[in-house]
């Protein structure tokens, strides 16, 4: 039962700076957070105009999709459902929590946005990378201190040797008070671009990197 | 590694009772726990009602037996009670005997506390006992608070995928017996209902101002309700010689991937986490005696829901009915509550009545049960639980043989 | 009508996170919904919220928004009708 599975794309967005597969791509590291992901999305040239319905979680977590599907466009592979979305990350919606909070707590200006609240649920950046590219395999949003390769790297391996999906879409995505964080990355059960054993030891290599 | 996953415990509490066995008087008795907002200052307290317990953070605490200076959040004290009775029900007394772990589900963690304390937080010059709910504000607090007054240490995790978020707990729970990682793990959800999400579901204006009417082609929305619910599962090593309540045969999650909060009209994300969970279960559709659905009383849900289950049963569906207007919706928690409600379904042989249904939907071939049937054997039940972000799951609970 | 009408455009475009859009891009008579500027229902919800938050105007039931959403004009005009 020793089955292999394969990293075959990476990308990271944190301090200013987009990585794809370890090297970097873009980097400006003069602007505040929400503004650097909109340059992101427009250096990059995506085009997808729910981008800017999106709060600063799912923004960030598009890009980096858009990106490593790009690169790696695994639902031009595989059936809708056999792609999975497994994504995890510490500070859950908060960003959009505290927003909502603030529209609800102004007893004289006192308007819930209902735009507003539809993010504050930290798995919605999943849909929004499903409903971009129709994928309606398995998803599940974990909440971690920090990211977990050991946990990551046994649950997604698990999943793939099961077959219970044929690919996944996984990492951490994490944005509060102007800070974030976004790696995300593709594991299939073929060998690809990277070919990079899908093991805790090597994710937290490409983590760190 | 096991192949089968046991159910030996359960608990819960909601607005229809604070253990299993008043929920179960409730469900017979047509009791619905569906009434006004008392807990919380809420300007939309006369306008909506929720099904809420009734309870105040103090008699909780002392409830789950802690002291005055132990009380944590709303959602993790209405979790700790019903792991409390799971643990019991299982007969767990040492809990380091096997590989044990938790894994639970919340949408709102400790949001409640949080908003009680709100302008007290914003004031840096002011101080009090209420500082520690800071820490108690995210979603994986809930989870430490319970594992630790239980003692459990081998394994632990939280899930937040909204209203499905339990049914991802418990399939995940499922997953850790089957590869033999854990022997038994206690899996679940809890949330306690807040100023939050009453705000959030009124902007949505999915809210019925009346009791909710799931399946009615007048219904006008859903009611808001909190609870918690846990399962012990347990795998064949560790569950020998016991009481087996039921088997968790068969589970299944897919994405919608339609719209951020409204599901899609044919509910294909429904339809495919329903047909892997029976992938899962090597069962039928005609095995099913009795579907709890997930029937939140939504214009867009009870339709988009049907019409997959129509299409999965080809237009012959067994009987179904939703529970929500029991205990209202009780978001992260719901899947574990109605899960429980599935094993009560097969260990008494009954269907619960779908409460306030008067007018069919032309768009589907089937009418839920409205009255409690009793007598029909009942030996596999498909319970269905979705959640915002296109997050739909499906559970099967099977009698033991 | 049309200093409303100019109003409201900036309105929806902050409100509604349109900065691919102009004011100049918006057509007074083209549907808002659907193939027009393609928004969707928690738009439509969003934009209950406008017309209560700027113009005091309540509109309870969300079925109600299909009528006066169809395009630019007819939202003007219901703000007009039912103003404070």
């Amino acid at each position: 039962m020793e089955y292999k599975n394969y990293i075959n794309t990476f990308c990271s967005i944190k301090n200013g700076t987009v990585s794809i597969d370890g090297s970097i791509s873009f980097e400006d590291k003069t602007l505040p957070a929400a503004d650097f992901i909109k340059l992101v999305y427009k250096h990059f040239q995506i085009s997808y105009p729910k981008f800017y319905k999106m709060d600063q979680l799912s923004r960030l977590a598009f890009v980096v999709s858009e990106l490593i599907l790009k690169n790696n466009p695994i639902t031009l592979k595989n059936e809708d459902a056999d792609i999975a979305i497994i994504i995890a990350n510490s500070a859950s919606s908060l960003e959009t929590d505290e927003e909502h909070q603030r529209n609800i707590s102004d007893k004289n200006n006192y308007f819930a946005s209902p735009a507003v609240f539809v993010y504050t649920l930290p798995n919605i950046l999943i849909g929004e990378i499903a409903i971009r590219n129709s994928i309606k395999g398995e998803n599940t949003f974990f909440i971690f201190d920090k990211f977990d390769a050991d946990f990551m790297s046994s649950y997604i391996n698990s999943l793939l040797n099961s077959n219970k999906i044929k690919c996944c879409i996984t990492g951490w995505v994490d944005f509060y008070e102007n800070k974030y964080e976004a790696f995300l990355y593709t594991v299939e059960k073929e060998k690809g671009i990277l070919s990079l054993e899908h093991t805790s030891d090597q994710l937290k290599k490409i983590y760190n990197n | 590694m096991s192949s089968k996953i046991y159910i030996t415990g359960m608990g819960m509490i909601s607005a229809i009772g604070n253990n299993v066995a008043e929920s179960l008087a409730s469900l017979e008795n047509s009791n619905s726990g569906i009434g006004t907002l008392e807990n919380i200052r809420s300007r939309h307290k006369a306008i909506i009602p929720v099904g809420e317990i009734k309870a105040s953070n103090e008699e909780l605490t002392a409830m789950a037996g802690l002291l005055p200076e132990q009380q944590s959040t709303r959602t993790a004290l209405l979790g700790l009670i019903a792991v409390q009775e799971a643990l019991k029900t299982a007969g767990i007394t040492d809990i380091k005997e096997f590989r044990t772990g938790i894994i639970s589900s919340t949408s709102v963690g400790g949001m409640g506390t949080t908003e009680n304390h709100w302008y007290e937080y914003l004031d840096k010059e002011k101080t009090g006992p209420w500082l520690k709910y800071i820490e108690a504000h995210e979603c994986g607090d809930s989870t430490e608070f319970i594992a630790d007054k239980i003692g459990i240490k081998d394994y632990l995790s939280t899930i937040s995928t909204a209203c499905s978020s339990s049914a991802n707990a418990i399939m995940f729970g499922a997953r850790l017996i089957k590869h033999g990682i854990l022997d038994r793990v206690v899996v679940g959800g809890t949330d306690s209902m807040t100023r939050f999400t009453i705000n959030g579901f009124m902007a949505l204006m999915i809210l019925d101002k009346e009791k909710c009417k799931p399946f009615d082609s007048d219904r006008q929305g859903l009611n808001l309700g909190e609870g918690a619910g846990f399962f012990v599962i347990e795998s064949e090593k560790s569950a020998k010689g016991k009481e087996i309540l039921a088997e968790l045969s068969g589970y299944g999650n897919s994405n919608d991937a339609f719209h951020q909060t409204a599901s899609s009209p044919d509910g294909a994300g429904a339809y495919l986490a329903m047909e892997k969970a029976f992938k899962v279960s090597g069962l039928k559709p005609t095995d099913i005696d009795y579907i709890n659905a997930h029937g939140t009383g939504t214009s867009i849900n009870d339709l988009s829901e049907g019409t997959a289950i129509d299409k999965l049963f080809s237009k012959n569906v067994p009987n179904i009915s939703s529970t929500k207007a029991f205990t209202g919706h009780t978001l992260a928690a719901c899947a574990a509550i109605e899960g429980i409600f599935s094993v009560l379904a097969i260990k008494h042989n009954m269907i619960f009545p779908n409460l306030n249904y008067v007018n069919p939907m032309t768009e589907l071939s089937f009418k839920p049960t409205t009255t409690l049937e009793k007598g029909k054997k009942i030996n596999h039940v498909l319970s269905n639980s979705f959640g915002f972000g296109g997050n739909t799951s499906a559970l099967i609970f099977s009698r033991h043989q | 009508m049309d200093a409303l009408i100019d109003q409201l455009k900036g309105e929806i475009i902050e409100q509604l996170n349109l900065e691919d859009l102009k004011k100049e891009d918006i057509d007074n008579e083209a549907p808002l919904f659907g193939e027009g500027l393609g928004l969707d229902s928690i738009d439509a919800l969003e934009l209950i919220v406008l017309l209560e938050k700027n113009y005091g105007i309540k509109v309870a039931n969300p079925a109600d928004g299909k009528k006066i959403f169809q395009s630019i004009r007819t939202m003007a005009e219901f703000i007009e009708a039912n103003k404070k």
